[in-house]
């Protein structure tokens, strides 16, 4: 692999993390929220 | 009908922002900033491997401060000690991946993926640290228990990030000294790329405002769906309601 290998694989890594940790985080988010009530949600 | 999200107009804001700050950062890493004299091209890595740990180096301060204040008004709320967490867990994703990049760095610059370095040690030792740390949180037991060890922890852990830093300095070390954050104040980076590194540390500080802000919610529904302080939240907000009323009449 020469230096933009490198370069490429650093942002993808570092970009599809991101990606997948916010996708992880938004989709349990949903799960969970189904089953509390809106009254105990504080940010609503 | 429920709501299904723990999204908000805030965190829309927050979350179109940081897509818009990141592709700048990307499109001016790869596409303006100039290569470095001594680095080439390799220098492009450093807008996501610099601001990934100084954003890391910011979750766990937070992390640190929120759980002093937690540690200080144990058995109100639970509402810093799940902001600890969130920030815990968004920190160990960045210091992560400042390590997986500053590899990647290493190896075009050094020749090598890693060396036992003070610098690499020390981040290494601080990324298990708070692994460790999120351990400890996921232990069951009595949430305002769990909340009081993991502050201690906390707190403990977030000296570590002294050593870090200054580890460049105390001993030697294969790993550059600070070209911004450094002892003499001097700045030794050319404008473009100081100013493309400048929008790197405000996309990541947008990504992690928005992640705290999700997963410390995240946290909340946990806590709620396992029927801790449901009452309590419910009543809550129907106080904060009769309040309104009562102030509207």
């Amino acid at each position: 692999m020469d230096d933009i290998g490198f370069i490429l694989a650093s942002w993808l890594i570092t970009l599809g993390s991101i990606g997948v940790l916010a996708f992880v985080t938004l989709r349990r988010a949903r799960q969970l929220a189904e089953h509390v009530p809106d009254e105990a949600k504080p940010w609503l | 009908m429920v709501s299904r999200s723990t999204g908000t107009t805030t965190t829309r804001v927050i979350g179109i922002a940081a897509i818009a700050v990141l592709a700048w950062v990307v499109v001016s890493a790869f596409f303006i900033t100039p290569a470095d004299f001594q680095q080439g091209e390799s220098v492009r890595i450093m807008y996501a491997h610099v601001p990934a740990a100084w954003i890391a180096y910011l979750a766990f301060i937070t992390t640190g401060i929120t759980s002093g204040i937690s540690l200080a008004r144990r058995h109100r709320t639970l509402g810093f000690d799940r902001v600890a967490g969130a920030s815990a867990e968004v920190g160990v994703l960045f210091m992560g991946l400042a390590l997986i990049t500053g590899s990647l760095w290493g190896r075009l610059t050094w020749g090598t993926f890693w060396q036992w370095d003070p610098r690499l040690t020390t981040t290494l030792f601080l990324f298990v640290t708070y692994v460790g740390y999120l351990a400890v949180r996921n232990i069951d037991g009595d949430p305002h228990r769990r909340a009081k060890r993991s502050a201690i922890l906390a707190l403990l852990a977030v000296l570590e990030i002294p050593l870090v830093h200054f580890s460049v300095v105390l001993w030697r070390s294969l790993h550059q000294e600070a070209s911004v954050l450094n002892p003499d104040g001097d700045v030794r980076l050319d404008d473009m790329m100081l100013f493309t590194l400048f929008s790197g540390v405000v996309g990541f500080t947008l990504v992690f405002v928005w992640m705290v802000i999700h997963r410390q919610r995240l946290a909340t529904l946990r806590d709620l769906q396992q029927g801790v302080g449901l009452d309590a939240a419910i009543a809550a907000r129907r106080n904060e309601g009769a309040a309104i009323a009562g102030g509207g009449q």
